[in-house]
C-alpha cells in the first residue's frame, strides 16, 4: 500500500511545489483579492417548506469557509443563494464591489461541457485577450499537457482539476466549491485539497466551500460554519498553521464539529 | 483476416445476382416479369449514354434538395424556437404534434389543387415531410441539454448566441444529425411517390414512363437508383455525424 500511496502523493507534491515557486512570477496575472461578503437576514423557503431561517454572516475578503451540515440541512441552497444562482425570500446579500463575474463555482460533477475539449472547457466566456491566463490555470493544476483531450477520456479527478482551472482563470474574487470533491476517491481527494489551498494561498480569492466531510472542513477552512434546520448553529474558528495534515488540533477541532454534528 | 472482413458483406448480394440470373436464363421465370441482371446492365449502360438517366437523376436530386432545404431550415427554426423559449413551446408544439400525426402523403389530392402538377407540389410535400423530424428532434434535443451545463454556462457569462454557440446547439446536434438522417429517408420516399404520381422529369417519371412501354429492365434500373442515392446520402449523413461528433462516446474510434 505504501508503495501505491508514496508515487501519488508525491506527485501532487511537485504540482503544490510547482505552484509556490512560480508565486512571485504568477503575482501580477492572478490575484485582484477576495471581497467581503455580508448576509443579512437571508430566509429562503421552497413549496412552504423552511429552508434558512434569518442568516446573518459577514465573511472576511479572502477567507476560506467551509459549511458543513447534514444533508437537507440547507448548506447548498446558503451557497446558492450567495452565487446568486437562487433568490431569497427576504434579507439581502452583499458581495462589496464583486460583479456577477467576479463570482465562480465548482460544481461536485464538474460539469464540463463534453463536446469542447479541455482548452476550450476552460477558456469558456473568456474574452479571448485572456486566454492566455486559461492556460496558465490550466498549466497551475498540472493539465497543461491534455488541453486537447476530450472531457470524457479524463479521470474523475483530472475533471475536477479542469473544472477548478476554470473558475480561476477569469481571476474570481470569490469562488464558491459546491461539494467539489464528493465524488472522488479518499487519496484523489487529499491531493485536491492540497491543490485547493495552494491555489487559494496564491491567488487570494474569498474561498466558500461546502461539504459533508468535517475533516476536510478542518484542514482547509479559517473557518467552519455549521448548518442545522436553517440557521447558522456553530461559528468556529479554525486558526491553525498550515499546511494541516494531522495533529491533536486538528482532530480536536474535527471532534468538536463532529460532535455538535452528531448530536442533532 | 482483414481480406475477409471485406469479401464477407459481399456474399449473400453477390449470390442473389447469381440465383437470380440463373432463375431468368432458364425461362423459369418470364423476361417480361423479371428482366436478367444483365439486362439491367444494358439498360442502365444505353441510358447513361443517351444523358438520359443523368438528366433524370439530377431533376430529383434538385427537387429533393430544395425541398430538404426549405422544410430543415423551417424545422430547425420552430424547433430552435420551441425548445428555448416556453412561449413559443406553448404557441405551436401542440398544434406541430397533432399535424405531425397526418401522413404528409395524405395532402396529396390537396396540393395537386394547390399547386397542380409541377414543380411546386413535388417540392412542397418534400419540405412537409422533413420538416417534422427535424421539428421535433431539434426541440428534444435541447429540452433535454443537462441543466447542470446550462446553469454552469450562465455563471461563465455566456449570454445569448455565445451560449447557443457553445451549449445549445452542440448539445442538441446529437439529436438533430438523428432528425436529419430520418429526414432523409423521408425525402426519397416522398420524391418517389410524388414523382410517380405525376410529372414529366425524374426518375420516378423515367420508370413510370417504362411501365408503359414494359421496360421492366428500367423499371427495376430507377429502384436500383433511388437505392444508390439513398445509399450515398445516408454516408454523407453518417461521415457528418463521425466529424462533428468525435467527442460523443458512440462515434469515437479510440
Amino acid at each position: 500500500m505504501a508503495s501505491l500511496v508514496q508515487p501519488r502523493l508525491g506527485g501532487i507534491h511537485r504540482q503544490v511545489s510547482k505552484v509556490f515557486f512560480s508565486e512571485e512570477k504568477k503575482q501580477k496575472t492572478f490575484a485582484p483579492g477576495g471581497v467581503e461578503i455580508a448576509v443579512q437576514g437571508v430566509s429562503k423557503s421552497f413549496d412552504h417548506r423552511q429552508i434558512l431561517t434569518n442568516i446573518n454572516l459577514t465573511i472576511q475578503p479572502g477567507q476560506f469557509i467551509a459549511i458543513v451540515g447534514r444533508s437537507g440541512s440547507g448548506k447548498s441552497t446558503l451557497l446558492r443563494i450567495l452565487a446568486g444562482l437562487e433568490t431569497p425570500d427576504s434579507g439581502h446579500i452583499h458581495r462589496g464591489t464583486a460583479t456577477q463575474s467576479d463570482i465562480r463555482i465548482m460544481f461536485q460533477d464538474g460539469r464540463l461541457l463534453p463536446w469542447r475539449r479541455v482548452i476550450d472547457n476552460v477558456t469558456l466566456g473568456l474574452p479571448i485577450a485572456d486566454h492566455p491566463r486559461a492556460r496558465a490555470a490550466l498549466d497551475s493544476v498540472g493539465l497543461a499537457d491534455r488541453a486537447r483531450d476530450w472531457p470524457r477520456i479524463l479521470s474523475g479527478g483530472q475533471r475536477q482539476r479542469v473544472a477548478l482551472a476554470r473558475a480561476l482563470a477569469a481571476n474570481p474574487r470569490i469562488i464558491l466549491l459546491d461539494e467539489p470533491l464528493g465524488a472522488l476517491d479518499a487519496l484523489t481527494r487529499l491531493e485536491m485539497q492540497a491543490l485547493i489551498e495552494a491555489l487559494w494561498q496564491r491567488a487570494r480569492f474569498t474561498a466558500i466551500l461546502v461539504t459533508h466531510d468535517v475533516a476536510e472542513a478542518a484542514i482547509l477552512a479559517d473557518r467552519i460554519l455549521l448548518i442545522e434546520d436553517g440557521e447558522i448553529g456553530m461559528d468556529l474558528a479554525v486558526d491553525l498553521p498550515r499546511p494541516r495534515r494531522t495533529g491533536a488540533e486538528l482532530a480536536h477541532i474535527e471532534e468538536v464539529a463532529l460532535g455538535r454534528l452528531l448530536r442533532q | 483476416m482483414r481480406a475477409s472482413r471485406w469479401l464477407i458483406p459481399w456474399i449473400v448480394p453477390v449470390a442473389l445476382l447469381l440465383a437470380w440470373e440463373a432463375l431468368t436464363a432458364s425461362g423459369l421465370v418470364p423476361a417480361r416479369k423479371l428482366p436478367a441482371p444483365h439486362a439491367v446492365m444494358l439498360a442502365f449502360w444505353s441510358l447513361l449514354q443517351s444523358g438520359e438517366l443523368i438528366q433524370d437523376a439530377l431533376v430529383s436530386t434538385g427537387r429533393a434538395a430544395t425541398g430538404f432545404a426549405i422544410g430543415a431550415t423551417l424545422g430547425f427554426a420552430f424547433g430552435l424556437a420551441a425548445g428555448i423559449s416556453r412561449l413559443a413551446e406553448n404557441l405551436v408544439d401542440g398544434s406541430l404534434q397533432m399535424l405531425r400525426m397526418v401522413p404528409h402523403l395524405a395532402l396529396i389530392p390537396l396540393v395537386i389543387v394547390w399547386f397542380g402538377i409541377g414543380e411546386g407540389a413535388k417540392i412542397f410535400l418534400v419540405a412537409v415531410g422533413v420538416f417534422f423530424p427535424i421539428y421535433y428532434n431539434t426541440y428534444h434535443g435541447i429540452r433535454t441539454i443537462d441543466a447542470g451545463l446550462l446553469e454552469m454556462a450562465r455563471i461563465q457569462g455566456l449570454r445569448g448566441p455565445a451560449l447557443f454557440a457553445h451549449v445549445i446547439f452542440p448539445g442538441a446536434l446529437p439529436s438533430i444529425l438523428v432528425g436529419v438522417r430520418y429526414a432523409l429517408g423521408i425525402m426519397w420516399l416522398t420524391l418517389i411517390v410524388a414523382e410517380t404520381i405525376a410529372g414529366n422529369s425524374g426518375i420516378g417519371f423515367m420508370t413510370m414512363n417504362a411501365r408503359e412501354f414494359m421496360q421492366t429492365d428500367v423499371v427495376l434500373l430507377g429502384i436500383l437508383v433511388y437505392a444508390g442515392l439513398g445509399k450515398l446520402i445516408d454516408s454523407l449523413a453518417r461521415l457528418t455525424e463521425r466529424k462533428a461528433l468525435a467527442w460523443h462516446p458512440s462515434f469515437s474510434r479510440a
